[in-house]
């Protein structure tokens, strides 16, 4: 086969193209320049997107003796996912653009680029199994729950799964150090990528300020009753308990937690812990890894990278899918995306557009 | 077996010139040293100077050895501007090299150019008393656009400020006369003739006192510092001499190639782009298709070519001396430049010939 190998300086991606190249494959390495602006130099354990870290990718290219270029993304990078992380920030909601990069850059433009170019499939580090069964290609977590990447890698569908290699599948990370090591790619003890990787510094709070800037607006209970305000409502996530700095004690005495974000009036709510309790969830944006659900459907849902999965019943009315979990849950805020499994399979995706 | 046709970018070490590198990597002695071994490199250091001198039409004295192209332009115009505060302005053309076109960062002003990429003559009229060199570039490393220097020259001695060009491209593929091109500085580079990477040149003429842009010994003649490589300095007169010496058979050989890389260029839809007068170089746009595509695939067809622009890791950004012609940024997006030089056949030619509409065709459908 002739295999685009995702190469983002980082070791699973050296190794995952190593693989490739050992297993007979004729495979070019690729790395994507999303920065519009990259910084020289990699810092700590931050981002992907540095020259450094374009730099490592290279030399591990070399090292696997495979033909390599950089591809430059970053115009659309910054409209699809800056910009949307952005937008849903403003509407109140909490992105995960890592995913949305999957989405629409990494199993979509570069895939696309790769096709038209006459590559038969696109590979990336991330940890989780493909197994073919019946002429579709299913999309399984990794055994280890730690390292498990198929949460974010939930939205693609069963065309762009049928042209993605995942060779890490199931492998534990020492042992893609060891086998980096003896490869002799340099990248062997590279420390891991953290954080979203357009914020370089981890400092998500001062970027949303910087782009969104100060919006000032009340923090009110649920009666509507005003009990502080705040800078910008981007600087709140639901089910938090720290920094309201409310000067109003509540009645009861208890802590409150931030229950929603109104975006109409730029106000946070606040409440008891009790009434950030959901069991209903609905989504939009819903994506199937093969055929849509049609009945309700039992499922285990994961709204957060590494949060649990938790079981409840699926039903799908028109593009939209609702959830009942059998217990109820905190925390859950619109915008993240829940990704549906059949135990380890994957079988679709949704943007949480509502909880109660 | 590779198809080479990048070779603006470096073309192969030729054989006389391995000679002389591989003989003279053997003697030991720093050029400025005063004992005999010092003295026998000194000479050597010289010999190479006289031969490349006699080759490009200057006198020995007026060859300031560098480590390349883009070592002597950026002496040639920080060496000026230092050199004569009094006049503050620096003029350089919209398609220069990026070694020139870097100048903009302190406010060099930039005269324009027509769709072939000339530099129109109404920018003469921007030489005034205050300026204090003027750089037009030879033969466009791009495009391989020929300019005409006289009426720049002309213009600018009227006003006191010196002329230089970057003449780089120019070497081995149109007549080099220094003294005759009548330009006071001129850079010159020793691998795009085959000869070794890592040495250029300076030429400055008589009378024109550069400053220096680099601290150090003062070697060469104090205006770049550092202990001059013989070896290099050897093989690189070595290999201009003999492009100069066979000139008057290569360029029409080489410009018998260029037209069927056009032919060839046509057939796969390309639209060339400038003037392209030089006899090694074309370059075209493939409109709906995307250079680094098209890189890609030639590449993995066995061809090397470029996208003749500046790469910034990697990237590649359309280039600014096509915008600068008036290109839209689709169509310079899409541009190949193809060059050729002394080891480049028939065969060549017939590789592209075989490859390009296809992978034209390829990049095409991946719509954009």
């Amino acid at each position: 086969m002739k295999v685009l190998a995702a190469m983002s300086g980082g070791v699973d991606s050296a190794v995952a193209a190593a693989r490739l190249v050992q297993a007979g494959h004729d495979v070019t390495g690729v790395h994507l320049a999303l920065d519009r602006n990259p910084r020289p130099f990699r810092e700590g354990t931050r981002g992907c997107c540095s020259l450094e870290d374009a730099h490592d990718a290279r030399r591990a290219a070399d090292a696997l003796d495979i033909p390599f270029y950089v591809w430059d993304f970053s115009e659309r990078f910054q409209e699809e996912v800056v910009a949307d992380f952005l937008d849903e920030y403003r509407a109140g909601r909490t992105p995960n653009p890592c995913l949305r990069c999957n989405e629409r850059i990494k199993f979509a433009a570069v895939l696309e680029r790769g096709l038209a170019l006459g590559f038969d499939a696109v590979a990336t580090g991330h940890y989780a199994r493909l197994v073919e069964r019946g002429g579709i290609v299913e999309l399984h977590r990794a055994a280890d729950p730690l390292k498990d990447q198929s949460y974010v890698l939930g939205v693609l569908n069963q065309q762009q799964l049928r042209h993605c290699l995942f060779p890490l599948a199931d492998t534990p990370k020492p042992k893609v150090r060891a086998e980096a090591a003896s490869l002799g790619l340099k990248v062997a003890a590279k420390p891991d990528s953290y954080d979203i990787c357009f914020i370089p510094d981890g400092d998500t709070q001062g970027f949303l300020r910087d782009h969104l800037g100060k919006q000032d607006g009340p923090i009110v209970d649920e009666v509507g009753q005003r009990l502080g305000g705040h800078r910008g409502s981007y600087g709140f996530t639901v089910g938090q308990r720290k920094g309201l700095d409310l000067r109003v004690p509540a009645a009861d005495g208890r802590p409150r937690y931030v229950l929603r974000i109104e975006p109409k009036d730029n106000a946070v709510i606040v409440g008891p812990r009790e009434h950030l309790a959901v069991s209903e969830l609905t989504g939009v944006r819903v994506t199937w890894t093969s055929e849509p659900l049609m009945a309700p459907t039992r499922c285990l849902v994961q709204y957060r990278a590494h949060g649990a999965a938790l079981p409840g019943q699926v039903g799908v009315d028109g593009d939209r899918v609702s959830v009942s979990l059998d217990e109820a849950t905190h925390g859950v805020a619109p915008g993240q995306t829940m990704v549906l499994y059949d135990e380890t399979r994957v079988v679709g995706s949704a943007t949480i557009e509502a909880a109660r | 077996m590779r198809t080479y046709l990048d070779h603006a970018a470096t073309s192969p070490l030729c054989l006389v010139a391995r000679e002389r590198l591989v003989e003279a990597l053997e003697a030991l002695g720093n050029p400025s040293a005063s004992h005999r071994s010092g003295q026998l490199a000194r000479r050597r250091l010289e010999e190479a100077r006289e031969e490349l001198a006699d080759a490009v039409g200057a006198a020995p004295s007026e060859v300031v050895f560098t480590s390349g192209g883009s070592e002597a332009d950026s002496l040639a115009l920080l060496g000026s501007r230092y050199a004569r505060p009094e006049r503050p302005r620096l003029l350089i053309s919209a398609v220069e090299h990026a070694a020139v076109a870097g100048a903009r960062r302190f406010g060099a002003e930039v005269l324009p150019v027509d769709g072939d990429g000339h530099v129109l003559a109404e920018g003469l009229g921007q030489i005034t008393d205050d300026v204090t060199v003027v750089s037009i570039i030879k033969v466009g490393n791009e495009t391989g656009v020929v300019q005409d220097l006289d009426p720049w020259v002309e213009r600018a001695h009227g006003r006191g400020a010196w002329v230089h060009t970057d003449a780089v491209q120019a070497l081995g593929h149109v007549p080099v006369d220094f003294r005759g091109d009548g330009v006071d500085l001129m850079s010159l580079s020793a691998h795009k003739v085959g000869g070794p990477v890592g040495i250029g040149a300076l030429l400055v003429r008589r009378g024109v006192t550069l400053a220096p842009a680099g601290l150090g010994g003062e070697q060469e003649g104090g205006i770049r510092s550092g202990t001059q490589s013989v070896a290099l300095a050897t093989a690189f007169a070595a290999a201009a001499s003999q492009a100069v010496r066979e000139l008057a058979d290569e360029a029409p050989r080489l410009a018998g190639l260029r037209d069927r890389i056009r032919d060839v260029v046509a057939v796969a839809g390309g639209v060339l782009n400038g003037a392209g007068e030089a006899c090694h170089i074309v370059n075209a746009s493939f409109p709906g298709a995307r250079s680094q595509e098209l890189l890609l695939l030639l590449d993995q067809a066995g061809i090397d070519a470029s996208a003749g622009s500046a790469c910034r890791a990697g990237v590649s950004a359309p280039s600014d001396v096509l915008l600068a012609m008036g290109l839209g940024v689709e169509h310079a997006g899409s541009a190949l430049r193809f060059s050729i030089g002394r080891t480049s056949t028939a065969t060549d030619v017939a590789r592209l010939a075989a490859v390009l509409p296809g992978v034209v065709e390829r990049s095409r459908a991946g719509g954009h």
